[in-house]
């Protein structure tokens, strides 16, 4: 348990350290997005009541995008070097570099997060009508969701051709009920229409099934030969 | 093996030409839409069909993780390319039906329709996986890639079912129980699409399991063809034979 604890902490402090030093992945994540919300901004010119309905939907979806650039250069850094070919046959636990690199992801993707949101809400002239705490469990459970596959499909297509594309191809299908979740409570709460309950519970059931299938089945896909 | 093949072709296209005569001709007309109703006995049918095979997909996944046994890594294959057909068939015909009897072509919070679309998202990307991953490591991954594809299933279900609490929907089906008539004509009819796949499955079990004794061939015939490559540089001395 101690090594599994030390190997995640190694790698995620070595991969936080290397994002740090060249913040490849969160440059163009933030680019990405910021590009998305233009785009979004001139596509449709919405009044401040109708923002309220589609923004949930805006925000997630440049997100989820903008998760994907990330996601797929979280491997694309180990295979330089056959540092992942190390790793398998080091005695290491494979799971310690499945959460090293999901957590990683996930603080990437939160501080992208952190960044965007302000934008949206200038760009769109948010106010908030339900509880807007709960956008905090919402944001945390979803981005959780996006990643803990995102990391694990990312692995995945690394043995295919063309990965880059192959890697949304499996991810959004797979995601499509935490999507719902993610969307759906975040329009509840700007409308302050309906409770979000069901949608924090539903995404917490997501984070915890998916957390489980990626930690039972990331050694067979790192090993898989 | 290869005699009855053909024997349960022509039984099954016999069969199916008796539940296209049930469906068609037999069965009664519905009293609220008219003969329109009559596509039922090939999207349900297909639906069922397709869902089954993808159960089967599921569980030949998970005998493939455990066992590592081929043939389940080939029932799984195939189970999951001729579900994505039946399921096509399913999402085609849907719309078809429904544009006549609710007005609309799709129903976007329906939560049958929209659960069979994700499920057929979902088998699509798995047999993307199993085309663009490079050969040795394809059916691990595919796989692991089933098994969570039926994980998704129950909480897709359930997120779109609270969706659709939350907003106004077209009424489906009408409710209320079948007439025992055409209930009858469904089941043969489904009976028949069983035949059937069974009948593709089989064949298309054949032909992967065909393909992959020529590519191992292909594989041990350029090993030894790099071995004989030594002698080949003397041809002389062989064609003297």
């Amino acid at each position: 348990m101690s090594s599994l604890r030390a190997v995640t902490l190694a790698t995620l402090v070595k991969d936080i350290r290397l994002e740090w030093r060249s913040k490849d992945a969160l440059n163009s994540m933030l680019f990405f997005s910021l590009l998305v919300v233009v785009i979004f901004v001139f596509s449709f010119d919405p009044l401040a009541e109708e923002s309220r309905h589609i923004v949930g939907g805006l925000v997630w979806i440049a997100f989820l995008f903008a998760a994907v650039v990330a996601l797929n250069q979280t491997w694309a850094r180990e295979l330089r070097n056959q540092v992942l070919d190390a790793y398998r046959v080091s005695p290491a636990p494979a799971n310690a570099l499945f959460l090293a690199k999901s957590v990683g992801n996930f603080i990437f993707v939160s501080v992208l997060e952190a960044l965007m949101v302000p934008l949206f809400v200038i760009f769109y002239n948010l106010k908030v009508l339900g509880p807007a705490w709960q956008l905090i469990p919402i944001a945390l459970l979803g981005t959780w969701a996006l990643v803990v596959n995102g990391t694990f499909f990312a692995a995945m297509s690394l043995r295919t051709r063309n990965r880059e594309i192959m890697l949304p191809l499996l991810l959004f299908p797979i995601s499509i009920p935490a999507v719902i979740g993610m969307v759906a409570g975040t329009t509840a709460i700007l409308t302050g229409e309906d409770s979000a309950h069901f949608y924090i519970v539903l995404l917490l059931t997501y984070d915890v099934v998916f957390t489980t299938a990626s930690l039972g089945l990331f050694e067979t896909v790192l090993h898989a030969e | 093996m290869k005699r009855l093949f053909p024997i349960l072709s022509v039984l099954t296209a016999a069969f199916l030409a008796y539940a296209l005569y049930q469906a068609l001709v037999i069965a009664p007309t519905d009293a609220l839409q008219g003969d329109v109703y009559r596509i039922i006995y090939y999207h349900v049918p297909s639906a069922w069909t397709a869902f089954l095979l993808f159960l089967i997909n599921f569980v030949c996944s998970i005998i493939y993780l455990i066992r590592r046994n081929q043939k389940a890594d080939i029932l799984a294959l195939v189970s999951a390319e001729v579900g994505v057909v039946f399921c096509t068939i399913v999402l085609v015909t849907g719309p078809i039906w429904a544009r006549p009897v609710w007005g609309i072509w799709w129903a976007p919070g329906d939560i049958r329709l929209t659960s069979t679309l994700v499920l057929w998202l979902i088998y699509m990307s798995y047999l993307v996986l199993r085309r663009f991953s490079t050969s040795a490591q394809t059916q691990m991954l595919a796989a692991a890639l089933a098994v969570f594809g039926a994980l998704d299933v129950p909480l897709v279900y359930f997120s779109i079912w609270f969706f659709r609490t939350q907003h106004p929907q077209p009424v489906i089906g009408g409710g209320g129980s079948m007439a025992p008539a055409m209930l009858h004509t469904l089941l043969i009819n489904w009976l028949a699409f069983l035949c059937f796949a069974f009948l593709v499955c089989w064949s298309r079990y054949r032909l992967e399991v065909l393909q992959r004794e020529i590519d191992e061939a292909h594989a041990m015939e350029s090993l030894s063809g790099d071995r004989d490559s030594n002698k080949a540089s003397m041809p002389l001395t062989r064609s003297g034979k």
